[in-house]
């Protein structure tokens, strides 16, 4: 792959005013495979401090990358970077092949961006604004305003459609700027934070609407809510501090959780001297917790490295069998999001 | 293609312009103070002349105080709003951007001033103007609000404060006024030298407003405006360039 060291030249390209067919010229027209976004020791600077610290990570058609960090860590200016808002100080980003520094025009044409706080032209009714953006986006006429129609209906615009955007509620108003990045069925859906300051029922809605579009789109998204990445993400991306410190599946992420693996046994029994004595000697475990609830009490065991939970699980169903001690409930746990969470982020910082 | 882009963006400010109140708060205004301008200060009836010169003589000062108004949020509206955002990540060049939009103020302003016409009515009914000074007045005109305009784009992308931007753009106005204003290089002439006072007086909007507005169009003030135009424009792509990076 070609790529820009310094990319201050290729940003002067953009003022450079010649016709947007001169960008393209020459513009390869297919990635290789499903690789639709690329992004390659990304780096940027702000001033003096370092925003982002050499990312690199690829996501493929049908992908739902859900980007994770605390609050700047670089999440937003990785986005700006990817969508050509802001030229990145090295590295390169290719959407579907296509280096966004040397053919921009190309490039942004195959993203649809939800920028951070869905900002709006306060002044134009819904309509108007979205037409503005289909025409933007190469459509003319009738078509054009077809694109409009559509979008209002899948973002369930229709009974605002003539109405100023600044009168508009939050929701509404998101919702709007959502269906602008939809509005050309892009290939790339880069999302920032597109459930925030919704209400449950219109996160669900989003939600919904992001999981059928990722079949066959390739959608990044960043979030500060965790369940999200659970329910609608089939790649996490934690950055911290503008470094990558994981890259994979979900559930790879919860199981680096510390109380991943953990089983937990609920007892509705008397005799609780008995049944501490008796778990606190179970073999293969390194540690036991007992938690002595009012009328059930929980103990939570957790394996030795190496032993799998389900041997633990078996082992504890016979204690509880041999003694005739009632269980209430019985589960291998999966660890939280939030622990990982926290638990990254936090050592990279100290580190 | 490029055109095209340029002419919706064109349109979308045109609309928001004329869907917006102040809007027409500016063009009542710009037209009162006009009429102010030319009937009061201006004498035009004590002239006894059938010509615009009370009418043209004052733009520049009118000009002054009110395109830095018009223009003062063509950026720093965008960017305080993040609407930039969402403006460059669409697929269109930075210079698509930057002239749409200074092509709709423009279109605006021209509008306005198109408005004046009842005072050309009132000289033609009064008297028998000839016309070639007062269409190059216009013309003049168009060119010294686009000058205007193109600086006040240009302190627009430097700040997302409108009132900064109203007021650098002032300054830098203010100044293209005096380098050539009569009293104010009569002051320099005591002690600068002539080239400079001459050099100075070429910078000047006040000197090359004069000319066309006597009905002389001479090629050298059409490039003067223009440069002072594209110039402004250019410098606002480096500024936003610059807020991006």
């Amino acid at each position: 792959m070609y790529c820009y060291a310094i990319s201050l030249l290729s940003g002067w390209e953009n003022i450079q005013m010649p016709e947007a067919g001169l960008y393209n010229a020459g513009a390869p027209e297919v990635a290789a495979g499903g690789e639709m976004i690329r992004v390659e020791n990304l780096f940027k600077w702000y001033s003096r401090r370092l925003a982002v610290n050499d990312l690199s990570f690829s996501v493929n058609r049908g992908d739902i990358l859900g980007f994770i960090g605390p609050n700047g860590a670089g999440k937003s200016t990785t986005m700006r970077m990817i969508t050509g808002y802001l030229p990145p100080s090295l590295g390169c980003v290719l959407i579907n092949g296509i280096d966004m520094a040397r053919f921009p025009i190309k490039a942004k044409s195959r993203i649809g961006y939800l920028p951070e706080n869905a900002p709006l032209y306060s002044n134009m009714s819904v309509m108007a604004f979205l037409k503005f953006i289909a025409l933007m986006r190469g459509f003319r006429g009738r078509t054009a305003l077809g694109k409009v129609n559509e979008v209002l209906e899948r973002c369930f615009l229709e009974n605002v459609r003539h109405q100023r955007i600044d009168t508009l509620s939050k929701g509404y108003r998101h919702r709007t700027c959502f269906a602008q990045s939809i509005i050309h069925d892009p290939d790339i859906l880069v999302l920032d934070e597109p459930t925030d300051g919704l209400d449950p029922n219109q996160k669900r809605e989003i939600r919904k609407l992001i999981r059928e579009m990722g079949r066959t789109k390739a959608i990044v998204l960043s979030t500060h809510i965790l369940e999200e990445v659970e329910t609608v993400c089939s790649k996490v991306l934690v950055i911290s501090d503008g470094k990558k410190v994981f890259d994979g599946v979900p559930s790879g992420l919860k199981a680096m959780s510390e109380r991943a693996g953990d089983v937990l046994i609920g007892i509705n029994s008397e005799d609780r001297r008995e049944i501490i004595e008796t778990f606190e000697n179970i073999e293969l475990c390194d540690k036991v917790e007992i938690n002595q609830g009012c009328d059930v009490m929980s103990i939570r065991l957790c394996p030795m490295k190496g032993i799998p939970a389900e041997q633990i699980k078996l082992a504890a169903v016979r204690l509880c069998m041999q003694n005739g001690w009632p269980i209430d409930a019985l589960s291998i746990t999966q660890g939280t999001l939030a622990d990982v969470f926290h638990k990254i982020t936090e050592s990279q910082k100290e580190s | 293609m490029a055109f095209l882009n340029i002419w919706n963006i064109t349109r979308r400010e045109l609309v928001s312009y004329f869907n917006s109140p102040v809007s027409y708060v500016f063009i009542v205004i710009f037209l009162l103070l006009s009429g102010f301008f030319t009937f009061m200060v201006g004498d035009f009836f004590g002239r006894g002349e059938s010509d615009l010169y009370a009418f043209f003589q004052w733009f520049p000062w009118l000009f002054l105080v009110l395109v830095p108004a018009l223009g003062m949020n063509i950026w720093a509206d965008e960017k305080r709003m993040g609407t930039i955002e969402l403006l460059f990540s669409l697929p269109l060049t930075t210079f698509q951007c930057i002239s749409g939009k200074f092509l709709a103020a423009w279109g605006f302003l021209i509008f306005a001033v198109l408005l004046t016409f009842p005072i050309v009515i009132t000289v033609a009914w009064l008297g028998d103007p000839d016309y070639g000074p007062i269409i190059c007045g216009y013309a003049g005109c168009f060119l010294l609000g686009g000058a205007y305009l193109g600086i006040t784009c240009m302190t627009s992308a430097m700040t997302s404060s409108q009132v900064v931007s109203f007021i650098i753009s002032e300054v830098i106005c203010l100044f293209l006024i005096f380098c050539g204003w009569g009293p104010f290089t009569d002051m320099l002439v005591n002690w600068a030298p002539a080239w400079l006072i001459d050099t100075a007086a070429s910078f000047s909007v006040m000197s090359h407003f004069t000319s066309i507005r006597r009905g002389v169009i001479d090629s050298r003030d059409i490039i003067y405006y223009c440069s002072i135009i594209v110039f402004s424009l250019f410098t606002t792509a480096m500024l936003l360039k610059n807020h991006r990076s």
